[in-house]
């Protein structure tokens, strides 16, 4: 099995020809791809440019200035995004995992579990966040009456984000472990493994491996949702660009909200990319098409 | 000497409405290897699943060494524990590595240490000739390795009973032979096996009792030379012509 046989062997003249054809049709298609990007490109500038109001929308979406100066507070914000991110990430995990094995537990005893797993992933997938936020974030402190101490409101908003993320996330699971072939449930119980050490040692991890590219689309959409948190008044990258804003006239800071998200997404985003596409060039060992 | 290890009396199997096992008895030996022959859709691997409690029965009785493990408040995963399975599509675990898949049952099921499983585990790989590849993953492995691990990771607890479910069938003719020289060897050593098996020839030179099963029921069981020989039944005759002309 040595797969480089190449090296010592003079290909034919047939695989030659082909060869250079390939490197020929890859060079034009760079070329060309080069050649549209910039066409495309000056197009959209132009266009943008010279739109009556691009003067006016330039000074008060893209002025430097003023995007230096909030920058220092919109970064603290957005430091509390990431923490944020950060306990509902794990509580997503958490509370999805839970949701995802009951649902795979069968016996009549657990019906009422079963139906109440079910139940809350059709309610929070169909809520929408913000009104999940505004539930929780106006909701549970008025459980409270009016003394005892607050809950920090991005607390709140991570209860929130964890209770509509975990419903989708849980649905992820599902599938993972409904994509485990039977036969591995059934070698593992063969061994006396009982159902939930099945679970955990055999069918988890296979479900998990299955689903992660799906988890970590999920991931990323949670990396953004974090700046809702603001409409609970938490200051975070959003509320401080809006404080910003206010203080300026300007919606400058809202763009450097905006690119501080899309700078924290976009290593997730290629890399969730270069993990999808590498599972499939396993799974599709030989195939060209 | 010979003690009773299984009691199978008058086992009922239905699915949908195919009476897949109609009333079969057989009894199992210490020490006995008991290789089940009969054509596809026979009932031989819904027999097999039915003694390890992996299949419910409608009626009859399984005795494990005189306990009813079809009663149904019977503790399911320790019966299981006692009896080692292996699969026609080894159903090794993939994610684990070989050692890993040999060690899993008696790590997680009997709560031997890590040490302990492993030693014993790698002791069995390398009988085999698999030591080298106990750090691979199962994909590594060509499929006539892939089932001896399987087979070893069915052994690894000691089972008092060793279920084998056609586990030639999805191999290569070349890859059979290293398969059934490891099932003769733990025959040699006093494994008390119950196979479901095409490969005749097999049967008849490793098997103590040969028992051929038809439309589930028992057509015909007795000692290799006698079923293969001498078979007393019409229909014996004609599955063997089929066969194993």
């Amino acid at each position: 099995m040595t797969s480089h046989d190449d090296t010592a062997r003079q290909p034919s003249s047939i695989e030659l020809g082909r060869r250079a054809f390939r490197r020929r049709q890859g060079l034009r298609s760079v070329i060309l791809s080069i050649i549209s990007t910039i066409a495309l490109a000056i197009i959209a500038w132009l266009t943008v440019v010279n739109t009556p109001g691009w003067a006016r929308v330039q000074q008060t979406f893209f002025n430097p200035e003023i995007a230096w100066q909030s920058l220092p507070r919109v970064w603290d914000g957005f430091l509390l995004n990431l923490r944020v991110l950060f306990f509902a990430v794990i509580g997503v995990l958490i509370v999805s995992i839970l949701l995802a094995v009951i649902r795979t537990v069968r016996g009549p005893v657990f019906f009422p579990l079963r139906a109440l797993a079910a139940g809350y992933t059709d309610l929070f997938r169909g809520l929408p966040l913000i009104i999940v936020l505004y539930i929780v974030g106006y909701g549970i402190p008025g459980l409270q009456g009016a003394d005892g101490t607050r809950i920090p409101s991005a607390v709140l908003g991570t209860i929130a984000l964890i209770l509509t993320y975990s419903a989708y996330v849980s649905e992820v699971f599902r599938a993972g472990i409904e994509a485990v072939h039977p036969s591995q449930r059934l070698a593992a119980r063969s061994l006396g493994l009982s159902h939930g050490k099945a679970l955990r040692l055999v069918i988890l991890p296979q479900a998990v491996r299955k689903v992660t590219p799906a988890l970590m689309n999920d991931f990323i959409a949670m990396q953004k949702d974090v700046g809702l948190i603001s409409v609970l008044g938490a200051i975070d990258a959003v509320r401080a660009a809006q404080i910003e804003t206010a203080q300026s006239f300007n919606f400058t800071p809202y763009v450097v909200a905006g690119l501080l998200f899309v700078l924290l997404a976009l290593p997730m985003i290629r890399f969730t990319d270069w993990y999808t596409a590498r599972l499939r060039s396993r799974e599709q060992i030989g195939g060209i098409v | 000497m010979s003690e009773r290890v299984l009691t199978l009396s008058n086992i009922w199997k239905r699915f949908g409405d195919v009476d897949v096992l109609r009333g079969i008895d057989l009894e199992v030996n210490t020490h006995e290897v008991v290789a089940l022959i009969g054509a596809s859709g026979s009932g031989k691997s819904t027999l097999l699943r039915t003694i390890n409690l992996l299949e419910r029965i409608d009626d009859g009785q399984v005795m494990l060494r005189g306990t009813d493990i079809s009663d149904p408040a019977i503790k399911a995963d320790a019966v299981r524990a006692r009896i080692g399975v292996v699969f026609q599509h080894y159903n090794l675990f993939p994610h684990m590595s070989v050692l890993d898949n040999v060690t899993l049952a008696s790590r997680h099921v009997l709560g031997q240490s890590k040490d302990v499983a492993e030693a014993r585990g790698l002791e069995l790989l390398e009988r085999i000739g698999l030591a080298p590849q106990a750090r691979s993953f199962p994909d590594r492995l060509s499929g006539g390795q892939q089932q001896r691990a399987a087979i070893v990771r069915a052994i690894a607890t000691s089972p008092e009973l060793l279920l084998l479910d056609e586990v030639t069938s999805a191999l290569d003719p070349e890859l059979v032979a290293e398969v059934l020289d490891l099932v003769r060897e733990l025959k040699s050593e006093g494994t008390t096996i119950v196979m479901a098996t095409h490969e005749m020839a097999f049967a008849r030179d490793v098997a103590d009792r040969v028992v051929f099963l038809d439309k589930g029921v028992i057509a015909e069981q007795g000692p290799p030379a006698q079923v293969f020989g001498a078979p007393r039944e019409q229909r014996t005759k004609e599955f063997l012509g089929r066969t194993f002309p």
